[in-house]
């Protein structure tokens, strides 16, 4: 019987750990769990209100989270100080956040990642396989069809940004035997397609750029997620669409809408599907398929 | 008023010292590789901090001015000539309208700084005005510098009375110096084996050929070994795997052979970081050329911010003595 709720994690081994005499790195756990990441986005947020002076960067990450500054302001050890408290003081349940739920439409099993796939097959797990029948069938999925059909019906949370500038780093909200798992390939490829959607760990990705990469490619998407001369609508406030914290529903669709779609990106013309909303984690780890379904019923 | 570019040189950038706010996206802040040669060169020519300078890599461009500047070249020897007559390096020296600065290749070190008097002023985005290629965003059109470009050099007045000031010897540093590379070790540490720690720090690394502004591959060192467990949820199958985390610039991450990621960094991935270069061996290590040596030395927090502190007594004392 698969499990109807979010099994919560409690976090009792978190490391201060020094970056050099610059940076201070927070894991709050070694695995991934919504607990970790949510607590991670908690206490990150509560350091950029407290807006303390000598501070440049504050970054969540998945299961940890990173802060650079400068020491002649800040000593590294007052600031340990202070996120321990801010660790010991952050209550979850409390707590909730302004978010949107984003329809990313997806292509999946398309040619452009499919050609990439198949020119670094001796760098694949599985050679005589795709990236999609390898990932199914060690996931235990039936067919291809059924397994991009559980990629695709529930949505994701983005529980980091980077890698390069517009990489959102996806964590689907489902129970943790409903995750899909896979790993990075063995090496690296040196070509990815931009807006390829990849999968690799426990974690979607969806590459802004061309390059390097080694997550196993599903599909991709006709719409951006970074528009570097910000001229697309979307991109008013920011070069990057996404943001930690934003729920991506994928949704399958055809070539023939693909190509539609990519067409209305490259005039300008093409709007992001989307609702503003307030999310719950208490809600979400009680009722994750009723709570999502009200998420995903918003887009409609 | 501008400079033109006759010649873009190997891989000639405009830098600043960084675009800040926005690591939480995925973008890192570029700047600088070597901020002590960029630093200076802007003290010589009476530039504020935050001016643009043109980053040379290995060998510099050809440039022509256009108006009566002051400029100043740091950092290795490029060899670099006005109007075919060498010029020294660590002093200011005046131009005038016609006046056509060439550079040859380093023989030691990597990247050489040449403010101009007024800073480049290509449009700031973000707070800065440096440039990073990997998404064409910032500097001149977002890219290296090519024959034709054309750089806006913000306003200067008559500088001209600071021709001939120079940086003491022995401010200069050293760029065939091959002493260890100060780190912290850290961050996800605890996935080495103690033999490996010491190993890792015992090993002498050459700098690979993927050495450039996103970070420096290093090889013909030792083999990572890790400590065996069983890998945690969402991290993936190899040993060098962790979830996903923020890579400090700096950090030293070890896929398999060691990666420091510098000013271009990805930031953030899955594999286990293990050490930090400290920030003022940041500048050390951005002049190791390719093929280049590079040991670690360990050093504790309270050590890193002493260097750090010397790092910036030493620009203070040099600041003060061109006033």
């Amino acid at each position: 019987m698969p499990a109807e709720t979010i099994g919560r994690t409690e976090l009792t081994d978190v490391r201060y750990e020094h970056g050099g005499d610059d940076h201070v790195f927070v894991e709050l756990a070694e695995e991934m769990s919504f607990d970790a990441n949510f607590r991670a986005m908690a206490i990150t947020q509560q350091i950029r209100e407290r807006n303390l002076d000598g501070i440049n960067e504050i970054c969540p990450a998945n299961a940890s989270y990173l802060i650079q500054f400068d020491p002649e302001t800040l000593h590294p050890d007052a600031l340990i100080e202070e996120l321990r408290e801010l660790e010991e003081s952050v209550e979850l349940t409390d707590y909730r956040w302004d978010t949107r739920v984003i329809e990313i439409p997806v292509l999946y099993e398309d040619p452009w990642t499919e050609e990439a796939l198949m020119d670094f097959r001796e760098r694949h797990q599985d050679p005589d396989s795709t990236d999609l029948e390898y990932s199914a069938r060690i996931n235990g999925y039936e067919s291809v069809e059924a397994f991009i059909e559980a990629h695709s019906g529930q949505p994701h949370m983005v529980t980091m940004m980077g890698f390069v500038p517009g990489l959102p780093f996806a964590f689907q909200m489902v129970p943790r035997d409903r995750q899909i798992e896979v790993p990075k390939y063995v090496a690296p490829r040196t070509h990815t397609p931009s807006r390829a959607i990849g999968y690799g760990g426990a974690f979607t990705a969806i590459y802004p750029v061309p390059g390097a990469g080694g997550y196993q490619l599903f599909g991709r998407t006709p719409v951006e997620v970074l528009d570097v001369e910000q001229e697309l609508p979307g991109f008013e406030e920011s070069l990057v669409f996404l943001d930690p914290g934003d729920i991506i529903k994928f949704r399958q669709i055809d070539r023939e809408e693909y190509d539609a779609i990519r067409e209305r990106v490259e005039a300008g013309t093409y709007e992001y599907t989307y609702e503003q909303t307030e999310f719950v984690p208490g809600e979400f780890f009680e009722r994750p398929y009723e709570y999502n379904r009200e998420l995903v019923e918003a887009l409609e | 008023m501008s400079i033109e570019i006759r010649d873009g040189g190997l891989s000639t950038t405009v830098q600043d010292t960084g675009r800040f706010g926005q690591y939480h996206i995925g973008m890192p802040p570029s700047g600088a590789m070597d901020g002590f040669a960029h630093d200076v060169a802007n003290a010589l020519v009476g530039n504020p901090e935050g001016a643009a300078t043109l980053e040379c890599t290995y060998q510099g461009p050809t440039v022509e001015f256009r108006d009566s500047r002051v400029i100043a070249v740091t950092g290795p020897d490029m060899s670099p000539e006005l109007n075919g007559e060498p010029i020294p390096l660590w002093e200011a020296v005046a131009v005038e309208a016609g006046d056509e600065l060439a550079f040859g290749f380093a023989t030691e070190g990597t990247r050489t700084y040449l403010a101009v008097s007024g800073g480049v002023d290509v449009p700031e985005i973000m707070g800065s005005r440096s440039t990073y290629t990997l998404i064409g965003l910032g500097g001149h059109e977002g890219r290296a510098l090519e024959a034709g470009d054309s750089l806006a050099l913000g306003e200067s007045g008559d500088r001209s009375g600071r021709a001939g000031s120079a940086v003491e010897g022995s401010h200069r540093p050293s760029y065939g110096e091959d002493d260890p590379i100060r780190i912290v070790m850290g961050l996800c540490d605890y996935r080495l084996t103690e033999e490996c720690k010491s190993a890792f720090l015992d090993a002498e690394w050459k700098v690979g050929a993927e050495a450039d502004r996103v970070g420096y591959r290093l090889t013909d060192g030792i083999d990572i070994e890790f400590v065996e467990r069983e890998q945690p949820f969402g991290a993936g199958p190899d040993p060098s795997n962790v979830v996903d985390l923020g890579y400090p610039v700096g950090s030293i991450q070890v896929p398999d052979e060691p990666i420091v990621v510098m000013r271009d960094a990805v930031t953030g991935g899955g594999y286990a970081t293990v050490a930090t270069v400290i920030s003022p061996d940041r500048d050390r290590l951005a002049q190791r050329p390719t093929h280049g040596t590079v040991s670690f030395e360990s050093v504790t927090v309270e050590e890193a911010l002493a260097a750090r502190e010397e790092r910036s007594e030493r620009l203070a004392t040099i600041r003060k003595a061109l006033e």
